[in-house]
Parts: C-alpha cells; sequence; structure tokens
C-alpha cells in the first residue's frame, strides 16, 4: 500500500477547499510536502494553519478537492466525474500513517500513562501486549518520562502531559506527524522541555512533520520550509533563514513583526 | 400491638418472597433501563435523522405517558393483539421502558460532557467508533452518569410498587396484606415504609461503591478499596500516594 519510493510527496493537497457554513477557511489549496520533510505553517489566527492539520487527522470533512498520503486516496477520490468520500475501512489504513498531538495534550484519564502509550498499538496495529509495552518504555526513556509509567495523567503537570501525547504519538509509527501548536498550553519555562523532546526526534527520525507553533525560533532550527498563510491561501513559501530574515511578501513582513516585535 | 408483631414474625417468610419479587423487578428493569438508555442516548447523539428520529420519539413518549397506564397498558391491552406476557416480565418491560428513556437523557448528557479532545485523541490513534466507545468515551462519561443513574434506580424501586396493580405480589402487596390481616393501617404502611427505605439505602450503597471504582479509574477517587484498606501491605500503586507534583515538571 505505502508507495515511499521516488518523487511520491507524503502529502499532497489538490484543491482543496473547507467551508464551515458561509465561511470559506481554505479555497483551492494545493502544495506538497516530500517524504521526510519538516514543514512549519506560520500566519495569523483564522488564516486555516489548524484546519489543514485536522484536515490531515480527518478530523474535519472536506468540502472539495483531494488530499493523497503516499499517492493513495485518504479523504476523497474521483469516481469516473463523481467526487465520493474513501470508504472509512480504507481511510483507516492510511490514517495509521499519521499521527498527532494536541494543544491541549487529550490524554485519556481513564488509562494510566503506559495504557495510553499501548492502547492503540496493541488494539488498532495488533501488537503482543509486551512488544507493546516494551515499545512504549523505550519510547517514555526517550521522552524522560520512564518514573511516571504507572501513573495516571492527572498527576503529570501540563509539560510531562505533553511528552506522553508525543510519545503516544510515537508508539503508532507514524510516517507523518502533525504538531498543532504542542506548547502553547504550557507555562513558558516547561515549553524548552517539549521542544528539546521534538528536537530529538526531529534529528534521529525521519518522520515527515507538519507543524503550527508560535515558537519561531524552534520552526528555523527545525524545518525545511515554512509556508506563511493568509486567508486560506499560501502567501510566501521559503527555506527558514530567507522566511525569517528577508521574506518578500508584505503580508509576511507585517506578521513576522508583530509576532516577533521587532 | 404484640399480637401485630406476633403476625409480622409469621408473615416474615412471605416478606421474603416479597421482596424478592422487588428486587426482581428492580434489577430486570434497571439492566432493561441502562441497555435502553445507552442505545437511545448515543442513537440521539448521531448525525443520521434516521436513528435520531426514532430515538427521540421513544424517549418523548415514554417519559411522557404514565406509568401505571404503560403497566395496564402492556397487561390489559397487549394481550388483545395476542401477546400476552406474564405479570413480571410486564412489570420488568414497563419500569424498563420508562426509566431507560429517563436515564437515555442522562446517558447523552454525560456522553457530551466528555470533552471533544478525547475523540479527537482517540482518531488520531486510529481507533473505530466503537472503540473509541467502549475504552475512552463511556469510562469516562460513566463516572459522571452515577450519581444521576441511581437517582433513578431508587426512584424505579418505588415505582416498582405500581406492579401490585397488575397481581404482582411484592413488598406492596405484602404490606397490604399485612394490614388485612392486622387491620392496623399505621403498623402495617410503617413495615412497608421501613422495608423500602432498607431496599433503597441498600441500592444507594451499591452505587456510591461503583461511583467510587469508576472515579478511581480516573485518578480521581478519594478513598481506597475494602481490599486495599483491609490490606497489610502499603500501597505501592502510585496513585494512592498522592503525590503532589511541583508546578514546574521539570525533567523526571
Amino acid at each position: 500500500m505505502t508507495n515511499t519510493s521516488g518523487d511520491v510527496p507524503a502529502i499532497e493537497f489538490r484543491d482543496v477547499t473547507k467551508r464551515f457554513g458561509d465561511n470559506v477557511v481554505l479555497d483551492g489549496l494545493n502544495f506538497s510536502v516530500p517524504q521526510g520533510q519538516r514543514i512549519t505553517l506560520i500566519g495569523p489566527s483564522g488564516s486555516g494553519k489548524t484546519t489543514i492539520l485536522r484536515l490531515l487527522m480527518t478530523l474535519e470533512e472536506l468540502s472539495g478537492g483531494l488530499i493523497l498520503i503516499d499517492g493513495d486516496p485518504y479523504t476523497h477520490e474521483y469516481k469516473g466525474e463523481k467526487w465520493v468520500a474513501v470508504p472509512e475501512k480504507r481511510r483507516r489504513v492510511v490514517r495509521n500513517r499519521v499521527g498527532m498531538v494536541f494543544q491541549q495534550f487529550n490524554l485519556f484519564p481513564n488509562m494510566t500513562v503506559l495504557e495510553n502509550i499501548i492502547e492503540s498499538p496493541v488494539h488498532v496495529l495488533g501488537k503482543s501486549k509486551a512488544e507493546a509495552i516494551a515499545d512504549a518504555e523505550r519510547l517514555l526513556e526517550k521522552v524522560g518520562m520512564s518514573e511516571k509509567r504507572d501513573f495516571n495523567t492527572n498527576q503529570l503537570s501540563g509539560g510531562q502531559q505533553q511528552r506522553v501525547a508525543i510519545a503516544r504519538a510515537l508508539a503508532m509509527d507514524p510516517e507523518i506527524l502533525l504538531l498543532d501548536e504542542v506548547t502553547s498550553a504550557l507555562d513558558p519555562e516547561i515549553v524548552a522541555d517539549v521542544l528539546d523532546v521534538l528536537r530529538e526526534i526531529a534529528e534521529t527520525t525521519d518522520i515527515t512533520m507538519l507543524l503550527v507553533t508560535h515558537e519561531m525560533q524552534f520552526a528555523r532550527e527545525v524545518s525545511d520550509r515554512v509556508l506563511m498563510f493568509d486567508k486560506g491561501q499560501i502567501v510566501e513559501e521559503a527555506d527558514p533563514e530567507t522566511m525569517f530574515t528577508n521574506p518578500s511578501h508584505e503580508r509576511t513582513k507585517e506578521f513576522l513583526k508583530a509576532v516577533l516585535g521587532g | 400491638m404484640t399480637d401485630d408483631i406476633q403476625e409480622l414474625i409469621d408473615r416474615l417468610p412471605a416478606l421474603g418472597d416479597a421482596v424478592l419479587v422487588t428486587l426482581e423487578m428492580t434489577l430486570g428493569g434497571a439492566l432493561l433501563a441502562i441497555v435502553i438508555a445507552v442505545v437511545l442516548g448515543f442513537g440521539s447523539r448521531t448525525q443520521s435523522l434516521w436513528v435520531r428520529g426514532p430515538s427521540r420519539v421513544i424517549v418523548e413518549f415514554f417519559r411522557g405517558t404514565s406509568l401505571v397506564v404503560q403497566l395496564f397498558w402492556l397487561f390489559y391491552v397487549l394481550p388483545v393483539f395476542g401477546f400476552k406476557m406474564e405479570a413480571l416480565a410486564v412489570a420488568i418491560v414497563a419500569l424498563g421502558l420508562n426509566y431507560g428513556a429517563y436515564a437515555s437523557e442522562v446517558v447523552r448528557g454525560s456522553i457530551a460532557s466528555v470533552p471533544q479532545g478525547q475523540w479527537e485523541a482517540a482518531t488520531a490513534l486510529n481507533m473505530t467508533w466503537f472503540h473509541k466507545v467502549r475504552r475512552v468515551i463511556f469510562p469516562q462519561a460513566w463516572a459522571l452518569m452515577i450519581p444521576m443513574l441511581a437517582n433513578l434506580l431508587i426512584q424505579l424501586v418505588k415505582g416498582s410498587a405500581l406492579a401490585y396493580y397488575i397481581t404482582l405480589q411484592d413488598v406492596n402487596f405484602w404490606t397490604v396484606e399485612l394490614r388485612r390481616a392486622t387491620a392496623d393501617t399505621f403498623f402495617s404502611y410503617t413495615a412497608g415504609l421501613i422495608v423500602y427505605f432498607i431496599i433503597a439505602y441498600l441500592l444507594t450503597w451499591g452505587m456510591n461503591i461503583l461511583e467510587e471504582r469508576a472515579k478511581r479509574r480516573l485518578g480521581r477517587g478519594t478513598r481506597p478499596t475494602l481490599r486495599e484498606t483491609f490490606s497489610l501491605k502499603p500501597p505501592t500503586n502510585p496513585r494512592l500516594a498522592n503525590t503532589q507534583m511541583p508546578a514546574g515538571g521539570g525533567a523526571a
């Protein structure tokens, strides 16, 4: 099923449109992400960045267009001339390649830290419990949470919860990881811990990453490419160095000036 | 008075039978009610009008009609159409439908108060709808709904007294029989009150245990389990250690 060879992009948006009622959030958006690339989406709130991640996680339904993962139809496809939704059964096969970390962590409070991590590897991927636990322990080690293995999630601080959430997403072995403002709900002094974890993942894996963040310094360090969004359109696209030091579009200059306070 | 007490003692075996009938109705009715509540509670949340419509209609119908009339209807009218059920079955069905309709609102409300983020995280982990509900959503909603379901259960016990009118020999029947034998209204009905109170009290106690258990699963429990209380070993579960996390968290 997976086609990782050659130049098939990991993610491809074709004429993607998303409307909430009369409000058009994305209007005929086209872009693609090559395998293993790290992309940061920046732009003012309401510009459609988070919607892109939510569409990729199938938390929202498309209003038009297609999303392909490794060239495979994910949300919709054309049958002849007709634009139809991909059946849930096939969608699930593709969804296995995509993972997401949320702003509000969203750990399951009815499970311990370990149970949160092994739930889907065991019940969705069909791993043996022993194998899932071994993987979970390795991941907990990686995010520095080994000691909290058997804790309830509400005994953890926000930063700790987010590190568990990252481990939980990685336990599904995603090819694509979506990071939706993962440090926005954290106290400033904890943000660095979580970013360190993400930086290490970026350095030690070849997972394709799409991040929406307000941490511009971090975006600059880890991303290969930065996309500036405004009103559901990409207004500028550049490597981080160019984007942050020498943006060409007027809208980008205004935005960066506002967030960087420069 | 001594005659009354002698009469009561003579009728204790009959009381055992009567309590059994009341409990059968209560547990049977409650079981049916919870199944109906879960089905209708989820049914009225779905997008599909074909599921949601009938769910709403059933809920509104059974909430909106009297339990006595439902009992009479099932017991006296349904046989006219060729469906004849035993009195106990009629009582269980009527109680189950009636309280199931009320409880479905409780289920619906509790499901709705589980944060949307929990559904989304479960989707991100590629769970099926059923998997999400069974392992993530319902366990959280369950802790919220138990206190309200406990109230309904007590009402159901008391509602079951109406089954006396369709010939069931329950606690209510026993009370009436006692009054007939002693001709002492005060004594007999007071005895009846006490019996119902004890049943309701025991059920409340049982529901409290369920609630405590459900809360502890969410790490919000306040009391250790009986086994943990009587255990000689110190609690090893970090859940009970009640450690206060420093606000900063930091690397563990």
